[in-house]
């Protein structure tokens, strides 16, 4: 199996690609939407024009308004994050955005107060935690059968690291996506995290299985095989089947991105990387980790 | 075999008779997709019920009462279905937080929508303590529970309120007062406290204002109150108004607040229809291009999930948001999942020399503990991120759940079904051909 015999180059490309997801991480950072931080978030169009934007932060700091960004989107509208507002500021939003004979309309405002924003927060690591902690039971009951000749705690672990490094990739990729287009981590990319590792886990999870079915054929024929061999004929076996149904997922995926709504483009592209790192990981990972795990083991 | 064809054609027939449900009332209107408020445009407002300003032991009634207040000033208002709900939220720490939840389809100015509510005054009679001067009225008071105790009559147990004129003394002045007539528990709770506390001041507060801070001279049964507090004959008539329309039982913060046009909603709308039939297209395309003659079944059965999820959403009903349609989306890629599992086990009996009957029997029987599987941890993602989920985010949890449910149903029922319905026991090459995959290898 070519994937298992040069398993070194996919090693390299899953670190190379880890790696700079990690150095996105640590440059560009998170960036916490008003969802988690409370705050005010305002998509405004302007029919006739936009006007420029030092025009409507003039007007913006006269009504002091403090800590707020503008960023353009679409072709007529801006978006505007800032603090939560006061009465006053929200009951002239309208007339304080609108600049000269460019009036403006307010296509969509939210506010959430600090209180909201906290408890969100606290929601998402919990949901985080909750899933975690129920893959890892759903792992530790798909692996309870011991096998031979790597022991089952072992295929666990390391569908636990292709978990982690499906996780990595799709977060080292918001915190770019957040520095050059502006996304922020809402609650939509929280779901988009947990539904790829709901998703991916079960990749995993049918590769190993096959390669514990084919082990235990072998014992029971009396054939003897290199694990190696086994491991590359049961990923062979599974391949097709990993990415075809991570290709029809992909597809709905790719049309929600391209033709799909605004407010879930940048949820359907997170899903996009999340379940394409989930597809490689199980396919290009996982098994090769487990024959260089074998073969430590049988060289001491 | 007979058995079988029924069957196959029971369920065809039952797919259109549902197809047939969804496209009429499509047309006439009844039972039509409830869309969320991103979709459909309008204004969500979350209040916090503040039991800290005025503490009581009836927390669910009156978060009752707040929310029929709110929905009866709403309907005053012409707003068409609004939806009013209480929920309680909160952080780990500390006591729950008790919410209003008010959704305004149509009202797209935030700050109309606020006035609308905010002009439902609150109303409150408590006990001043025992040894305090009664504070200054008509100005806002900043510890108000140090001086005095828990609210006993509120605004959930007022029915009417007019205004009239109070007798001067002397017969000189005339002056506007508020009439109040409670409810049987509210004039009950009344007269037993005015019987009972003869002597002491109670205080009526209004959005929390001392109006007037009178004394109990004697009892006063008969479930009525006056208020007076140096009102203006018109402003009198306006509080009388208010009133009418209801009070509040506990004083209400907004605390986090949505709106969506409805240009934006209609636009996400389309885009949502689009991406739902482009991304059916093109899966089942490539499910009759992979797999020939078993996808096509298998898009007979995508077909069959499509309708009955549709069905579901109509019936249920599911509100439909942005994140919703994402997940329908979404669960068309994943139902056909348990068909290319089914079909790849399928070719891989084929080509261990099974008959093509016994590679269909073996297929289903080898793939279902991997369905089985997958589907158990796409539930569980699903179920944490109900609870997790605001209403955005519970929206995609419902669907797709629903989703990863009906299509275990119809991907492995409905086409197993249709397979076996066929019947094929042929050897020629053409039947082989039609079940070999696009990437069928002899070895």
């Amino acid at each position: 199996m070519v994937i298992v015999k040069n398993r070194n180059i996919f090693f390299a490309l899953t670190g190379a690609l880890v790696l700079a997801s990690v150095i996105s991480l640590m440059f560009f950072g998170l960036r916490l939407g008003i969802d988690f931080t409370g705050g005010t978030l305002a998509q405004v169009t302007y029919p006739s024009g936009r006007p420029s934007a030092e025009e409507i932060s003039q007007s913006l700091t006269k009504a002091r308004f403090t800590g707020y960004s503008l960023r353009e989107a679409g072709t007529n509208d801006y978006v505007l994050r800032a603090q939560n507002m006061t009465e006053d500021q929200r009951a002239n939003l309208i007339e304080i955005l609108s600049v000269d004979s460019n009036s403006a309309e307010i296509s969509q405002l939210n506010e959430i107060g600090p209180t909201i924003g906290k408890e969100l927060r606290n929601k998402a690591l919990i949901a985080l935690a909750a899933v975690l902690i129920c893959i890892l039971l759903f792992i530790a009951f798909a692996f309870r059968k011991v096998s031979r000749p790597v022991s089952s705690w072992v295929y666990g672990l390391i569908a636990l690291i292709t978990l982690v490094h499906d996780v990595i990739i799709p977060v080292g990729f918001y915190a770019a996506l957040g520095h050059f287009a502006g996304a922020q981590i809402d609650t939509l990319f929280i779901t988009a995290v947990l539904t790829v590792l709901g998703f991916s886990i079960h990749d995993t999870i049918v590769v190993f299985d096959r390669v514990r079915e084919n082990l235990r054929v072998n014992g029971e024929r009396n054939r003897r095989e290199d694990f190696a061999e086994t491991a590359g004929r049961s990923l062979g076996q599974t391949f097709v089947r990993s990415v075809n149904t991570s290709l029809t997922v992909l597809i709905t995926l790719l049309v929600l991105f391209f033709i799909g709504p605004e407010s879930t483009r940048y949820f359907a592209l997170t899903l996009l990387v999340g379940i394409i790192a989930g597809t490689y990981s199980s396919i290009f990972l996982a098994t090769p980790l487990l024959v260089q795990w074998e073969k430590r083991r049988s060289k001491k | 075999m007979l058995a079988r064809r029924i069957i196959a054609l029971v369920i065809l027939l039952a797919g259109a008779g549902v197809g047939w449900f969804l496209y009429s009332s499509q047309i006439s209107g009844w039972k039509p997709f409830r869309l969320g408020l991103d979709l459909s445009g309008g204004t969500q407002l979350v209040y916090r019920a503040n039991f800290e300003a005025a503490p009581t032991d009836d927390v669910s009634g009156a978060m009752a009462s707040l929310r029929d207040t709110i929905e009866r000033r709403v309907n005053l208002f012409g707003v068409s279905e609004p939806i009013v709900q209480t929920e309680r939220g909160g952080t780990l720490a500390g006591a729950p937080e008790e919410r209003l939840i008010v959704e305004l389809p149509g009202i797209t100015d935030t700050q109309q929508a606020i006035t609308l509510i905010g002009q439902t005054p609150v109303l409150e009679f408590r006990l001043l303590k025992k040894d305090v001067e009664p504070p200054p009225t008509g100005t806002p008071l900043q510890n108000m529970n140090e001086f005095f105790e828990a609210p006993a009559v509120t605004g959930k147990h007022l029915t009417s309120s007019k205004i009239e004129f109070n007798q001067g003394v002397g017969g000189i002045a005339n002056e506007p007062v508020v009439a109040l007539n409670f409810n049987s528990e509210g004039g009950k709770i009344f007269a037993d406290l005015t019987r009972d506390n003869v002597g002491r001041y109670f205080g009526i507060f209004l959005d929390g204002i001392p109006i007037s801070v009178p004394v109990i001279r004697e009892a006063i049964p008969g479930g009525t109150a006056i208020i007076s507090g140096n009102f203006t004959a018109e402003g009198a008539r306006e509080l009388a108004r208010n009133l009418n329309y209801g009070a509040l039982p506990v004083p209400i913060e907004l605390i986090a607040t949505q709106t969506v046009s409805g240009t934006l909603g209609g636009e996400a709308v389309g885009k949502g229809i689009a991406a739902g039939v482009w991304g059916i297209g093109a899966v089942a395309l490539f499910m009759l291009l992979w797999y020939r003659l078993p996808g096509l079944l298998s898009v007979a059965a995508l077909a069959l999930y499509v309708i009955a999820v549709l069905a579901l959403f109509k019936l249920i009903p599911v509100t439909l948001s942005a994140a919703g349609i994402a997940a329908f989306i979404l669960s068309i890629g994943m139902a056909v999942d348990a068909n290319i599992l089914i079909f790849e086990r399928t070719r891989e009996e084929l080509h261990g020399g099974k008959s093509i009957k016994d590679a269909i029997a073996e297929g289903f029987h080898r793939a279902w503990p991997s369905i089985r599987d997958s589907n158990i941890s796409s539930m569980i993602t699903a179920v944490i991120l109900f609870w997790f989920g605001t209403s955005l985010i519970k929206g995609f949890a419902l669907v797709f759940g629903l989703g990863v449910l009906v299509s275990m149903l119809t991907a492995i029922t409905v086409s197993r079904t249709f397979l076996l319905a066929l019947g094929i026991e042929a050897k020629s090459g053409v039947v082989r051909f039609l079940f070999e995959s696009g990437a069928s290898r002899k070895n």
